[in-house]
């Protein structure tokens, strides 16, 4: 029977790898809405064809492929081209560049989901086509984007514990290396999913707000 | 004459809210019914009691002597309902066609999957029943491309399919554009003059006055006036009555 | 560039008949998570729909908690944490129960949204006709809301093959772990990682378009 003791030992060791949780979530979250964003700009503001037809290609082979696949590609494909990336760059690079893809989307939706009127009445009033972007459509997709945003923080939370396979030290690295050295598996595992409910609970309180103050708008 | 449709003490609550008070009156055969009165008054309540869509507090509600909704002094489940349910038919204010059937299968499942009849049979009679809403020429269309008065027609035809012993109809046109109102009405009218048997709830005040014989006016909850369909309408004795029709001509 | 490529040419037909039995096993652990999956997720519904307060509480409960736990720490769990309580799977059991426990949550969820997407007089008008409710769910309510979900049930079918490349760190031989232990034969990770993406892109990609075609006339 594990006393209270083991499991404190337990924790000790699984917050170890808390920070690297955090920070590699946050990083790849920046990566992901700023290079996200830049690509649905271009994507629906531009008219030039490669510049679409390559965009659609990133989109849909990041969406398309495994997190894990695109994680081995970095850290050990590129590394046999001789450019090794340590294993928390690889993580967060790797997730960075895979939520830039599904955020891209998110935010297309958001623009996609405005009245045509919006920019008719923009363009109307005299605003230069740059001007109707920044200060029209923008804020007004980022609002209807944004319940979808913070659905892709919630699952990003969660994903950071794949990146415990190119051996980046975060929660799900610690509970395994604490496995093989002990034998209260059943604890150690269940605590370790106990910690990322706790990380990822406020979050999805956070996006039933959201949904529910923003579907209200939308009704 | 015995009474096909009979109605006593029916009462119904939502918490602590009385939206019925006490509601008696029955319906002859072949007689046309118009409840009228200001929204709010419980009038679509009463109406949905008859086929049990709401479950009254209190009352009772017999079709050709049959009691609805209670067996043995127990509430019917929806289960037992149905054969009860399906002597009735009704038309909803939201016409409530199903999307993924085409117009013809709307009126034709029930036929086959209530009543039994093989799927040539309910086809025929489906489109029977169309051609006596004038809808037949679009059976195979989807409801979706319909028009609201047209969707109103099928959905009228969808009742008519039950071979139902009373219509039911629940502010037929109220969420229907002006200009298709009409044809709604005539094809209600048309099915007046064959002599069925219905309930009408509406806010057409001129044609309640045409096509009912009776006429009852419900406010907060009970009758407060009701006599043949001219008199109420254009002699009103209540000054409830009154007003309420003043209010409706302006 | 033709020095990337050059392995393809020179062991393409070595690596081809490997990866293509690990896209048939990848397939059949995604088809046998989402069946279950699917099995799950209607049995969590009437959990949520029951007039049981318990069972309800129980599938709250369960939909917060499986949305919140990372799908590796319950495959953890099942495979390396509950034979520390007695309970042993193999190593393809414990993947394909852990996948359609997560995925489970999601499909009750999407479930829920078709059924409240469905108005209510729609079963009305099925009641008034004398329909029985088993009669109404199956002829009116089910085809409608089985027209609704499908576009995202798809969506959610392309995210568990994704996820099934996590049954690989279980020991798991599908794509994934087959991948791994040819970048371990032969020494090229780049050209065989890259193979094993494409892999997944040939299975999942005609699913993403499909779904995208279903939803296009909804959202117009």
């Amino acid at each position: 029977m594990p006393d209270f003791s083991t499991f404190r030992l337990i924790l000790e060791g699984l917050l170890t790898g808390l920070s690297v949780t955090v920070i590699v979530a946050l990083a790849a979250l920046v990566i992901g809405l700023v290079l996200g964003f830049g690509l649905c700009l271009l994507r629906e503001f531009t008219r030039i064809r490669t510049v679409h037809f390559t965009i659609d290609a990133y989109v849909e082979l990041l969406r398309n492929i495994p997190a894990l696949t695109h994680l081995f590609i970095l850290y050990f494909g590129l590394a046999s081209l001789g450019l090794r990336l340590s294993s928390i760059t690889a993580a967060i690079v790797g997730l960075g560049l895979i939520g830039a893809a599904v955020t891209c989307d998110i935010f297309r939706a958001g623009f996609r989901s405005l009245p045509k009127g919006q920019i008719e009445a923009a363009l109307a009033v005299g605003l230069r086509p740059g001007q109707t972007i920044v200060s029209i459509l923008t804020p007004q997709a980022m609002r209807i984007a944004l319940p979808g945003l913070s659905n892709y923080a919630v699952q990003l939370v969660k994903d950071t514990s794949v990146v415990s396979a190119i051996a980046a030290p975060e929660i799900m690295f610690f509970a395994r290396s604490m496995v093989t050295s002990s034998f209260q598996t059943t604890l150690i595992y269940a605590t370790a999913a106990g910690l990322y409910l706790l990380l990822s609970l406020p979050l999805m309180q956070g996006v039933r707000v959201l949904e529910n103050h923003y579907g209200k708008l939308k009704a | 004459m015995d009474a096909l449709l009979s109605v006593a003490g029916l009462r119904k609550s939502y918490g602590p809210v009385e939206v019925l008070k006490g509601i008696d009156f029955s319906v002859k055969a072949g007689e046309k019914i118009a409840l009228i009165g200001p929204s709010g008054s419980g009038k679509s309540t009463c109406l949905r009691c008859m086929n049990f869509l709401e479950t009254p507090t209190a009352g009772e509600i017999r079709l050709d002597g049959e009691r609805i909704g209670m067996r043995d002094g127990r509430l019917m489940s929806d289960r037992q309902l149905a054969p009860q349910r399906a002597e009735m038919g009704m038309v909803f204010q939201l016409f409530n066609l199903w999307p993924h059937l085409s117009v013809a299968e709307n009126v034709a499942i029930a036929v086959r999957k209530v009543r039994g009849l093989p799927a040539k049979e309910a086809r025929d009679l489906a489109l029977e029943m169309l051609a006596k809403v004038h809808m037949a020429h679009r059976a195979n269309a989807s409801p979706l491309e319909l028009s609201g008065g047209q969707q109103q027609r099928v959905a009228i035809a969808r009742a008519l399919a039950q071979k139902p012993k009373l219509m039911l109809f629940d502010e037929p046109t109220s969420a229907l554009d002006p200009e298709l109102v009409r044809e709604v009405l005539t094809v209600i009218e048309e099915l007046a003059d064959e002599g069925r048997t219905m309930l009408l709830v509406t806010h057409e005040i001129a044609f309640a006055r045409d096509v009912a014989d009776r006429v009852m006016f419900l406010d907060g909850g009970v009758i407060v006036e009701e006599g043949p369909a001219s008199a109420v309408i254009n002699t009103p004795r209540e000054e409830r009555t009154r007003s309420f029709l003043k209010q409706i001509r302006h | 560039m033709t020095g990337f490529l050059q392995p393809y040419v020179e062991y393409g037909s070595e690596w081809w008949p490997l990866l293509a039995e690990a896209m048939l096993n990848t397939a059949l652990l995604t088809i046998a998570g989402f069946a279950l999956s699917v099995v799950f997720g209607l049995a969590l519904l009437l959990c949520q729909t029951s007039s049981s307060k318990a069972l309800r509480g129980f599938a709250t409960v369960y939909v917060t908690t499986l949305r919140g736990v990372p799908l590796l720490a319950i495959l953890f769990l099942l495979y390396f944490g509950l034979p520390g309580v007695g309970i042993t799977f193999d190593a393809l059991t414990a993947a394909v129960l852990g996948l359609s426990l997560c995925f489970a949550a999601q499909v009750s969820e999407l479930f829920r949204a078709g059924l409240k997407a469905i108005p209510k007089g729609q079963r009305e008008a099925a009641m008034a006709v004398g329909f029985t409710p088993v009669q109404s769910f199956t002829f009116i309510i089910l085809p409608q809301v089985v027209r609704v979900i499908l576009s995202p049930m798809i969506v959610t079918f392309v995210s568990l093959l994704k996820d099934s490349s996590l049954a690989s760190l279980i020991t798991v031989n599908e794509l994934v772990l087959t991948g791994r232990a040819m970048a371990t034969e032969y020494f090229l990770p780049l050209q065989i990682y890259v193979a094993v993406g494409l892999c997944y892109f040939m299975i999942g990609w005609p699913f993403s378009i499909l779904s995208r075609r279903l939803a296009a006339p909804a959202a117009r």
